[in-house]
């Protein structure tokens, strides 16, 4: 297991591989569908700081308020592909070192990973009450009315978030090769 | 009937932060299947222990708590507004105590309610029977997974996909493949075999009621579930995506009538975390809580015609 101090340098991360395990503490940023729209649509200046050498998390996380502090109850990645469309362009101007998600994302992510020098990190879907506990501060909510809680950007704290590198600063994704391999046996399936 | 509000927060309670015994079962078989130091079972050990976490603290087993589903069964004698706003109450009860997260949001708009109400959501079915009794069923179906369904009309030149029950395994099989990890396998497919496009669909969602262990009394779709399950294996996605023996937990068809032009083949894939729960309410109010959701759904009542 690798260790992941955020914020993070683009050396660093670009000696991460395809299929190492690795555990992230420090400072992230919940950003999902409603958020990456608006970012690429209102540029919003009080993004920069939460993205910039730290990591993006594909989530919308259940929040509970106690007493004026907000936790994060459960906390699991969503699907990444549907950022798909509009992550190139955040990496190149946000310049986020890591997108953590579930389900992996597509050959125009995977270019902007290798050009700019950021890693895919693969959480556990579904597992949102373990990931969770990962979770040992909610700084703030951005943007909570305009576009709602599970959708607003969450600026956290964690420690030791665990996850697999899935795609890597060197043009690898694990997600071509389960999905070749796995298109080989469909056909002898279906011949 | 009283107590409805009460006893339907708890059933959600149930829903969102315990899985049924059956799926639980099937992924911890998955986990001894994988070997030891792959991607595939250090997933399988995290989503086990999610499992008894989320049911010792009370928390959403996924943060996304989906599209609730419900389907009640209830004396004529009730009116099905009286049970509809107790689930509404319960739905916004549940989503203050953080069981079920602020769901709904306006595709015009773009707004989230936040309340987890919305038009037609929760989603609602109601079925009358001659028991004195209620009963209700909540399925928690996420998007991810949704997202990942898909509906082909058959022949499907390109799969060599003809109609017929080999095209309809051809066709699941193409499903499977082109969600990869994304809907979080190993996954629970529910196929629906004919129908329209509508109705075709919701018997795929009618069979993740099923328990994965029942055995469909169509021996001919019995035959095509335990055929799909293993070749839906031998694809090796795995848990995640990652690769590996786990891609799916169960297979679980139905057939419809369909008219002679149409042959639609419906898949309603469902992630592992597979959330459904049921609660029968007696006439004075008192709950029983089923550890599996109970699979007659008909009336059962003796000499009932109906």
């Amino acid at each position: 297991m690798k260790k992941i101090q955020l914020p993070i340098s683009e050396t660093e991360i670009r000696k991460l591989r395809i299929g190492d395990d690795v555990a992230i503490f420090g400072e992230m940023v919940t950003a999902r569908d409603a958020a990456h729209k608006y970012m690429l649509e209102k540029w919003p200046r009080f993004v920069d700081d939460l993205i910039r050498d730290k990591a993006i998390y594909h989530c919308g996380p259940v929040i509970k308020e106690e007493n004026g502090e907000i936790i994060a109850v459960s906390a699991g990645p969503t699907t990444s592909i549907r950022e798909e469309p509009y992550e190139h362009e955040v990496i190149a101007h946000y310049r986020p070192r890591i997108i953590i998600g579930k389900g992996g994302m597509g050959p125009t992510t995977l270019q902007a990973m290798k050009e700019y020098g950021a890693v895919y990190v693969h959480a556990t879907g579904g597992a949102a009450s373990v990931i969770a506990k990962s979770i040992i501060y909610v700084h703030k909510g951005y943007k909570r009315k305009e576009l709602g809680d599970p959708e607003a950007f969450w600026k956290l704290e964690v420690r030791h978030f665990t996850g697999v590198v899935t795609m890597d600063s060197h043009g690898d994704s694990l997600h071509d090769i389960v999905e070749q391999r796995s298109k080989e046996k469909f056909y002898e399936l279906i011949s | 009937m009283s107590n409805l509000k009460t006893h339907f927060v708890e059933l959600l309670r149930r829903a969102s932060t315990q899985l049924p015994p059956d799926v639980t079962a099937a992924l911890k078989a998955g986990y001894q299947r994988e070997p030891p130091g792959t991607a595939a079972q250090t997933a399988l050990a995290t989503i086990l222990k999610n499992i008894k976490l989320s049911r010792k603290n009370s928390t959403p087993l996924c943060q996304d708590t989906g599209t609730n589903i419900w389907h009640v069964y209830h004396p004529q004698n009730i009116c099905q507004c009286e049970l509809e706003q107790a689930i509404r109450e319960a739905t916004l009860e549940a989503r203050n105590r953080a069981y079920l997260r602020p769901n709904a949001v306006d595709p015009i708009t773009g707004l989230n309610t936040g309340t987890n109400l919305g038009i037609r959501f929760p989603v609602i079915s109601f079925y009358g029977w001659k028991k004195q009794s209620v009963r209700a069923s909540v399925m928690l179906k996420g998007g991810g997974c949704e997202n990942v369904s898909a509906q082909y009309a058959l022949p499907v030149a390109g799969l060599h996909a003809g109609r017929d029950l080999d095209g309809v395994r051809k066709v699941v099989l193409d499903a499977v493949f082109q969600a990869q990890g994304k809907g979080c396998a190993p996954g629970i497919v529910g196929v629906g075999i004919g129908g329209d496009r509508i109705t075709g669909m919701i018997e795929a969602k009618h069979q993740l009621w099923r328990p994965l262990e029942d055995k469909n009394p169509n021996a001919l779709l019995a035959k095509l579930e335990n055929r799909l399950y293993r070749e839906c294996n031998q694809l090796e996605i795995g848990p995640m995506g990652y690769g590996g023996k786990t891609t799916v937990l169960g297979v679980k068809a139905g057939s419809i009538h369909r008219v002679p032009a149409s042959y639609f083949v419906s898949i309603s894939y469902m992630c592992w975390a597979s959330r459904r729960a049921s609660v029968t309410i007696t006439p004075t109010g008192n709950p029983t809580f089923h550890k599996q959701v109970p699979s007659s759904q008909e009336c059962n009542t003796p000499n009932c015609k109906g």
